[in-house]
């Protein structure tokens, strides 16, 4: 912790703001009571609720299996755009290449959502494909803008790693793409993961884009989540939100645990290393 | 030429043929990112241009189409004063833009005044405690932004928790009307945007050589003077990716003035989604969204010379 | 400081005096730009089987890209490079016959030592057994062989560095670079290497070609050494030809300490020059062949365990190689004393003299007048 007490105070109302607001709807999904302002009795009603919503657990699950999907590809695409940029130095049209890259990371969604629905719109004017729109183009959608912050999870991750791992694969007789597959692929292999949970959570809660680019037969989680909180509270939201948090602290603490060990074995076999 | 032969011996097979037609592995390599991003990304920006500058009709989809003869290219030159011209005329747009850079800004130092101390709190904390607090500023930005926002309407409401707790201490004795109104939309934008403030404020100040504070206060400068004119100043490019990766998405934003901000809480991304939803309105959507991004063009600038120092080539 | 002196170059063939000697590496006026930078220029060099070969100079002056394009990684803005007779100008850096062992070990952190040793042979499909086989031997070499199945992260420095050695000694290749491969380890451990690298080299005959920035390392190891500066090459020689006789300044105050005396040359003869100094007051007699015209500026270079110094005047050479002065700094080092001394006309002169004066005479101490005197042999005449 830090000494100060200004230190600690500024660091104390900063996570309070944080949390307060998600420990208020994790306390509020086992009320009993529909109203925020009076606690009647604990209870899993809203859970209950919850799990009777077809139309919610059918957008739950489309929005899983586009936001699968979409991770996977964008990693793939994001791992081949941040070796570009990390090992592949001036090649041409790299500026243009960076900036592609970037800019989706701040681009306004509505901009992004629009973009994309115009073009798909032409494309399927000018080719037939694809044909209306649903959860192929809105795959497409999120492999485009979550592909962003894969490139820039590995880039990072490869411009910190020893480029003369690669060269001394290569020095020994290993051609390029091996030694992308022996060596480089092994040792990004955190970032890539990184990049994919990243991926993974941002189709998974995109709104915006997704609102411009799908069809009337492909609704997503957050697309029915929000038609339901634009009319004001409502607690299987609450309910849902607590799963959500349930399941992201778990993962992030078992994480967490996890890095600590790694970095406590590590430490272990470098003082064994010191003592020969 | 005997180096020729030599080469072509070299490589055997599928890759050698593509090699011997010009096509390295590292040229099908780029090919894909590069091909996916101009058809995903920088297409659909020139398709956007081309929309605002395209008439409004009543059909699916609703602009005049992309092929024309020159004759309609003409009557489209006349049409594109109109899409913008009436963006000019309407007091709403140019009230909604201005009032989008008035809430981006406000949110975005807000952010600032809030995360920093936070960020500068975990770099100076113990190392062992570093990770955990990071990660507990990183855990709400994996949960779900709607769900996020959504918290905060039973917060700010009328018979929220703010407003009881506030009459159960005796400060007010009617419910404040915060929801529904610019305010609930800062608080809403500071919120959702605080984690993007602090990592990079966290991870200039974290590699801050600690060395220097100490020499300063050997040569007798009070911590709060070595604060201001040694972290202070160093910490500025932190200050500047923070503000960006806040600023420019704020800028437009939609969820969070609908949900929190009232009616008459004008944003731009609202007005584009109106546009594009309620009124149909494709080409004066595309237009709001030509002129928003000539609005960020500067600052999605500035950030990408910022993002390309950090991630340098070797 | 002295420096240690080099004493393994007399008893080896040396190649590149025989004329029917066919080079192994040849590197021919190669050049590389970075941009605008020329970080190597217009070198050429030959290079013979079975030497201990060291590319030596400052940081910045090009030895790494150097090395780099021997690897096959950079290619040369202009140049050729030849191996054993082939043109590597098109051959990447996997079809190389060449190793590279570098400066900071690139073990692959997630192999064990056995699986780093055995990847160059995987590479080459060579049989199971015979892997097994080589990767013992070499691990048996670098005195590793208990340490196969350690992670990198499991090992100690010095270990580190001998797995990144036996990496690149598997293959077998017909020429092993290493950048600076001392580089990373302390003061004590470095010099006990050096020799263990040596006596590799020698056990396995390979050709070492070396980047190091320090002279004594190279001075100690090298049958030859290039000295860099700048990207082009200032010598090449061998340790005690670098020594002795240095060509440039440069050389000469890069390799060992040196004492620089300004003049004018008066005589030019094949068997001796004579310089009238400014600096030290008095013609010195210089017994090499004299290169440059009389007239010319020049510098002649006098290491400092080559003067002696005494507190009589020396007897005979009618006052050459002789000068009067002050002494104004000593340091004993235990085994030499180093005496800095203000010659009448202001130049300081470094001189060091073995601890053995200590009995014989009145030790020399600060403000006595001395007499700094040295051989004909002893010094250099430098013109560039
Ligand atoms: N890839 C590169 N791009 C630009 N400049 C380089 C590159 N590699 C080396 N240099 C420059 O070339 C010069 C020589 O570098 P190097 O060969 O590494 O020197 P040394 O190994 O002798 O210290 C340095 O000034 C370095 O900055
Ligand atoms: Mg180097």
């Amino acid at each position: 912790m830090p000494k100060s007490w200004f230190l600690r105070f500024g660091l104390l109302i900063g996570l309070l703001f944080l949390y307060l607001p998600i420990l208020l709807l994790i306390v509020l999904s086992f009320n009993d009571n529909r109203s925020i302002s009076v606690w009647s009795e604990f209870s899993f009603r809203w859970y209950g609720e919850l799990m009777q919503d077809d139309q919610l657990l059918s957008a739950a699950w489309l929005s899983v299996r586009v936001a699968f999907i979409s991770a996977s590809c964008a990693v793939v695409l994001g791992t081949l755009a941040g070796m570009m940029l990390a090992r592949f130095g001036a090649f041409k049209g790299r500026a243009l290449f960076s900036g592609m890259v970037s800019a989706p990371l701040v681009m306004p969604e509505v901009i992004l959502g629009l973009a994309l629905l115009l073009l798909f719109v032409s494309l399927e004017q000018l080719t037939g494909w694809p044909e209306g729109r649903g959860m192929l183009t809105i795959v497409l959608a999120h492999i485009t803008f979550t592909m962003s912050f894969v490139t820039v999870v590995v880039q990072s991750r490869l411009v910190s790693m020893d480029a003369s791992l690669e060269e001394a694969a290569m020095d020994l007789g290993a051609r390029p793409a091996k030694v992308f597959f022996v060596i480089t692929l092994p040792l990004i292999a955190p970032a890539i993961v990184s990049g994919w949970l990243l991926a993974f959570t941002l189709s998974l809660d995109d709104l915006v884009i997704t609102s411009f680019v799908s069809g009337p037969g492909s609704t997503t989680l957050p697309q029915v989540v929000f038609s339901s909180v634009r009319l004001g509270l409502s607690p299987k939201i609450n309910a849902l939100a607590t799963i959500v948090v349930a399941i992201v602290a778990t993962g992030i603490i078992a994480a967490g645990f996890y890095n600590a060990r790694q970095e406590r074995l590590r430490k272990r076999d470098e003082q064994m290393a010191q003592q020969g | 030429m005997a180096e020729l032969i030599q080469s072509e011996m070299r490589h055997t097979g599928f890759l050698g043929l593509l090699q011997r037609v010009g096509l390295s592995g590292r040229a099908l390599v780029m090919a894909i990112p590069y091909g996916w991003l101009l058809l995903f990304f920088l297409i659909p920006f020139l398709i956007v241009l081309k929309i605002a500058l395209a008439e409004s009709q009543m059909a699916i989809p609703p602009f005049t189409p992309l092929l024309e003869t020159v004759e309609e290219l003409k009557y489209q030159i006349t049409v594109t004063f109109y899409n913008f011209h009436y963006m000019v005329t309407d007091d709403l747009y140019i009230i909604a833009y201005l009032n989008s850079l008035k809430i981006a800004f406000v949110s975005t130092i807000c952010c600032l005044v809030l995360g920093y101390p936070v960020a500068y709190a975990i770099a100076k904390a113990d190392p062992k405690w570093r990770a955990p607090l990071l990660m507990l500023v990183i855990l709400p930005f994996w949960t779900s932004f709607l769900i996020r926002v959504y918290a905060w309407i039973g917060i700010l409401s009328n018979n929220g928790v703010l407003n009881n707790f506030l009459m159960w201490l005796g400060i007010i004795d009617q419910p404040l009307q915060i929801l529904y109104t610019p305010m609930a939309t800062y608080i809403g934008i500071t919120y959702s945007y605080l984690p993007f403030m602090i990592l990079p404020l966290y991870s200039t100040l974290e590699r801050m050589d600690n060395t220097l504070l100490e020499a300063a206060a050997d040569l007798g400068c009070p911590p709060w003077k070595a604060f201001l004119t040694i972290t202070l100043p160093l910490s500025i490019p932190g200050m500047i990716a923070g503000s960006l990766l806040v600023f420019i998405p704020a800028t437009g934003e939609f969820v969070i003035p609908e949900l929190l901000g009232g009616p008459d809480t004008l944003m731009i991304g609202r007005t584009l989604w109106t546009e594009f939803f309620n009124n149909r309105d494709w080409p004066l959507a595309s237009a709001v969204a030509v002129a928003l991004l000539l609005f960020l063009v500067v600052p999605i600038m500035l950030f990408q010379n910022v993002q390309g120092k950090q991630g340098g080539h070797p | 400081m002295a420096t240690a002196q080099p004493s393994r170059t007399q008893t080896k063939l040396e190649p590149w005096r025989d004329p029917n000697e066919k080079p192994y590496v040849r590197i021919e006026k190669v050049t590389k730009k970075f941009g605008d930078f020329t970080a190597v220029d217009d070198v050429s060099l030959s290079i013979y089987r079975g030497e201990f070969f060291s590319l030596l100079g400052g940081s910045g002056s090009g030895k790494t890209t150097l090395l780099r394009m021997l690897a096959g990684f950079e290619r040369p803005t202009e140049g050729k490079i030849f191996i054993d007779g082939v043109d590597m100008s098109n051959v990447p850096p996997y079809e190389r016959p060449v190793n590279m062992m570098f400066q900071s070990y690139a073990l692959f952190p997630h192999m064990s030592v056995e699986k780093n040793i055995a990847f160059g042979l995987h590479q080459d499909k060579v049989p199971k057994a015979e892997i097994k086989e080589r990767v013992a031997e070499v691990l048996n070499l670098v005195q590793l062989s208990q340490f196969g199945h350690r992670k990198p992260h499991q090992l100690s420095g010095g270990q580190r560095q001998r797995v990144a050695l036996a990496r690149a000694l598997v293959k077998r290749p017909k020429l092993l670079l290493l950048d600076e491969p001392l580089g990373a380890l302390d003061k004590k451990l470095r010099e006990q290497t050096q020799f263990e690298l040596v006596n590799i080299q020698e056990k396995v005959g390979i050709t070492f070609v070396i980047v190091t920035h320090d002279q004594e390392e190279a001075m100690t190891m090298s049958s030859r050494i290039a000295v860099m500066n700048r990207g082009y090459i200032a010598q090449i020689g061998t340790p005690t030809e670098i020594y002795e006789y240095p060509n440039s300044r440069f050389t000469a105050e890069f390799i060992g300490s040196v004492n620089m005396l300004h003049g004018r040359i008066v005589e030019s003869e094949p068997d001796h020059s004579l310089i009238r100094s400014d600096e030290a007051d008095c013609d010195l007699y210089v017994s090499h062949p004299g290169h440059a015209a009389p007239g010319t500026e020049c510098w002649v270079a006098v290491r400092p365990e080559k003067i002696a110094i005494t507190k009589e005047p020396p007897a005979g050479d009618n006052g050459r190689n002789q000068a009067v002065g002050t002494v104004k700094e000593i340091a004993y080092l235990g085994d030499v004393s180093i005496y800095e001394i203000e010659l009448t006309t202001g130049k300081r002169v470094r001189v060091t003299a073995p601890m053995v004066t200590r009995r014989t005479e009145m030790p020399i101490t600060w403000e006595d007048r001395v007499y700094l005197s040295w051989r004909p042999f002893a010094g250099s005449v430098l013109t560039s």
